[in-house]
């Protein structure tokens, strides 16, 4: 059985200008200890289905559709019921280390308070864990630096210490919501580095949110492309960047610089992203897809399988076009 | 492309006084050297690229080199005259052949001005006797040049993606014809396929109107696509100044080095096996660089001298300089 199994989740925003359709019939599972990377655009909805399966929604939020975390039901739980699970079972990491950290109180109280709120220990006790933890994410002199506040952390270190912090309960799953878009080069090899260690330390689940397809490439076993608000296309990672079989993994995977091309004109997706105030009517990557027939703007694709390795895609126009 | 210099910067050097909290009001205030020692020449048509980190001084650079921040010492010689000592008004006829295109689309952009108004200020700015026919002639002509539709014109800023705002930031950088155009992270705010698109434009843009850019960018992969020569920026010193490709195939600064390295390559075979090379530790203050070689803190190669002596800026081989040591 999977760790994780999402079917037909969706989430809809009831603004003032109507609804918004932000993630439509997502379906995905996950096997323990592997990584799933989910990649996507800005508003791809990549962010609301996890934020939807931890109950983080904003309150103008609805989630429905089926999450089962190891065998149980978890979408729309109460909140007192989530926080069993939460930071317990699934941790999550967030893109900006500084925002998700209070700045007022230092980083010893706000470690030690997880595992005092969870695993009912003393302070101290907590806090003697908290220094293993942060020895762990490789933060020198832990034991000095525990006592420091966030902002005496360098964005790097901040964002180990959000690992540490995530990691205190051992939790079978985390959820790394971008974790390196606000770094340095260097120091999101750094992180993602650190991140496969202490997968393999561990030994819990990742997904991995983010937009870089070079991250993905290399810290991840199966991949998710989303485009607004759906999935187009899943896979194990390799396989799906030797054969992408969906026009927009064609034209994301084209329109990548990469380091190790030679100098000649990017590929582009012509045409702008979604708006996800419109519902939309049919594939939503339709009205930029070259490859276009007449049913793509009226009947929604369904995700089908398309060879022995799990590989899905939800597109109308055959393979053979495409290749 | 001809041999024309365009931009010779000698010898920038932009510092800023700081002051930290515990700070008396009589102690001295610390200075940060945002910019070091920066030269490099530019001819007409070509790109430089600067990279590096973030706090490295690479805005700050372009920043100095139009006088949006003072410089403290050096020269910026534009077609013979140094900016640095011309006054307000003798500035302003060579700023307008200098453009600047930032990183956020949208907050460089007046909310509460449309489109038309927006692309035409720096004409209305720098040409205010232009006719109203003609300023309407020339917005429409830069904004087809861009790619935007005509009838956008009276619309405002909030009304379109980030990607059409980056256009927009274009074309008001086109509207005066400039020679150069200093683009500080012009596509880091972007989608990878809106990117794409910004890229391509710039650079169809500079082959048609024989521009000549400076581009900033922390994305490795972008600079290398774009220019044709690489600046390395680490702590406000330049590591390493090369044609684009000699900076990839034959990086010769340690730092350099794993900066490529760290640089993830969109392909599961190559990525996964590939050596990386981590830079241990994390950006030293620049107000307290470290002495000698600034690099030496998180460098592998680390020896005594490097503590002892700066490594001087010379060519290890033809058009190819370093800052190192051990650069052979």
């Amino acid at each position: 059985m999977s760790l994780l199994e999402v079917n037909n989740l969706q989430v809809q925003f009831d603004t003032t200008d109507g609804i918004v359709s932000a993630v439509n019939n997502v379906n995905f599972s996950l096997e323990e200890g592997k990584i799933l990377a989910i990649v996507g655009e800005s508003g791809s909805g990549k962010s609301q289905t996890v934020f939807a399966m931890t109950g983080l929604l904003d309150n103008n939020g609805s989630a429905t559709g089926s999450v089962k975390f190891d065998g149980q039901e978890i979408l729309n739980l109460s909140n007192n019921e989530l926080n069993l699970i939460r930071a317990e079972k699934i941790a999550m990491i967030f893109q900006d280390p500084m925002t998700s950290l209070n700045p007022y109180v230092r980083v010893s109280e706000q470690m030690a308070e997880v595992l005092v709120h969870h695993k009912g220990i003393s302070k101290s006790e907590a806090i003697q864990q908290s220094i293993i933890m942060l020895d762990a994410v490789k933060i020198p002199e832990a034991k000095n630096r525990i006592r420091m506040y966030p902002h005496e952390f360098s964005g790097g270190m901040r964002q180990r210490v959000m690992i540490a912090m995530s990691l205190l309960c051992h939790p079978k799953l985390l959820i790394a919501d971008e974790p390196t878009t606000a770094l340095d080069v260097t120091v999101q090899a750094q992180i993602m580095h650190l991140m496969s260690e202490i997968q393999n330390e561990f030994g819990m689940s990742i997904i991995l949110i983010t937009h870089d397809l070079g991250v993905v490439a290399g810290n991840s076993d199966e991949m998710l492309v989303m485009y607004g608000g759906e999935v187009m296309e899943i896979g194990k990672t390799e396989h799906l960047y030797k054969n992408p079989t969906h026009p927009y993994t064609q034209g994301l995977m084209s329109a990548v610089p990469r380091l190790d091309d030679a100098n000649e004109k990017l590929i582009t997706i012509p045409g702008n992203p979604p708006n996800m105030m419109l519902k939309p009517v049919g594939c939503p990557f339709s009205p930029r897809c070259n490859f276009a027939i007449n049913s793509c703007s009226t009947v929604t694709p369904n995700l089908t399988k398309i060879t022995e390795n799990d590989h899905f895609r939800a597109c109308h126009v055959p393979i053979e076009e495409l290749l | 492309m001809n041999n024309e210099i365009l931009l010779k910067v000698e010898n920038l050097k932009v510092n800023f006084n700081v002051s930290s909290e515990d700070d008396m009001p009589w102690t001295k205030q610390k200075k940060l050297q945002a910019v070091n020692d920066v030269s490099f020449d530019l001819n007409q048509g070509e790109t430089l690229g600067i990279v590096g980190e973030s706090g490295c001084g690479k805005s700050t650079l372009a920043r100095a080199i139009v006088k949006m921040v003072p410089a403290n010492s050096g020269k910026v010689i534009w077609l013979g005259n140094d900016l640095l000592t011309l006054n307000k008004s003798q500035m302003r006829q060579h700023r307008k052949q200098i453009q600047m295109i930032f990183q956020d689309p949208l907050a460089s952009l007046n909310p509460r001005m449309n489109i038309g108004e927006i692309i035409a200020e720096p004409l209305r700015t720098h040409y205010p006797k232009t006719p109203e026919t003609d300023v309407k002639l020339r917005v429409s002509d830069v904004m087809e040049k861009v790619g935007l539709l005509d009838n956008l014109v009276n619309r405002y800023p909030h009304e379109f993606s980030g990607g059409q705002c980056q256009r927009i930031g274009i074309a008001r950088a086109l509207i005066l014809k400039p020679k150069l155009i200093i683009c500080d992270e012009p596509v880091s705010a972007l989608d990878v396929s809106i990117q794409a698109q910004v890229v391509n434009l710039l650079m169809e843009l500079q082959e048609e109107m024989g521009l000549t850019l400076i581009f900033i960018a922390h994305d490795l992969s972008i600079v290398k696509h774009i220019s044709t020569k690489i600046m390395v920026l680490y702590l406000g010193n330049m590591v390493e100044l090369a044609n684009s490709n000699d900076i990839y195939e034959n990086p010769r600064h340690p730092y350099t080095q794993a900066l490529i390295s760290a640089v993830p390559i969109p392909d599961p075979m190559i990525e996964k096996n590939k050596e990386l090379i981590l830079i241990e530790g994390d950006l030293p203050s620049p107000v307290n660089p470290p002495s000698g070689c600034v690099f030496r803190t998180r460098c592998q190669k680390v020896q005594e001298i490097c503590s002892k002596e700066k490594p001087e800026f010379k060519e290890a081989v033809a058009n190819h300089k370093v800052a190192c040591h051990f650069s052979d």
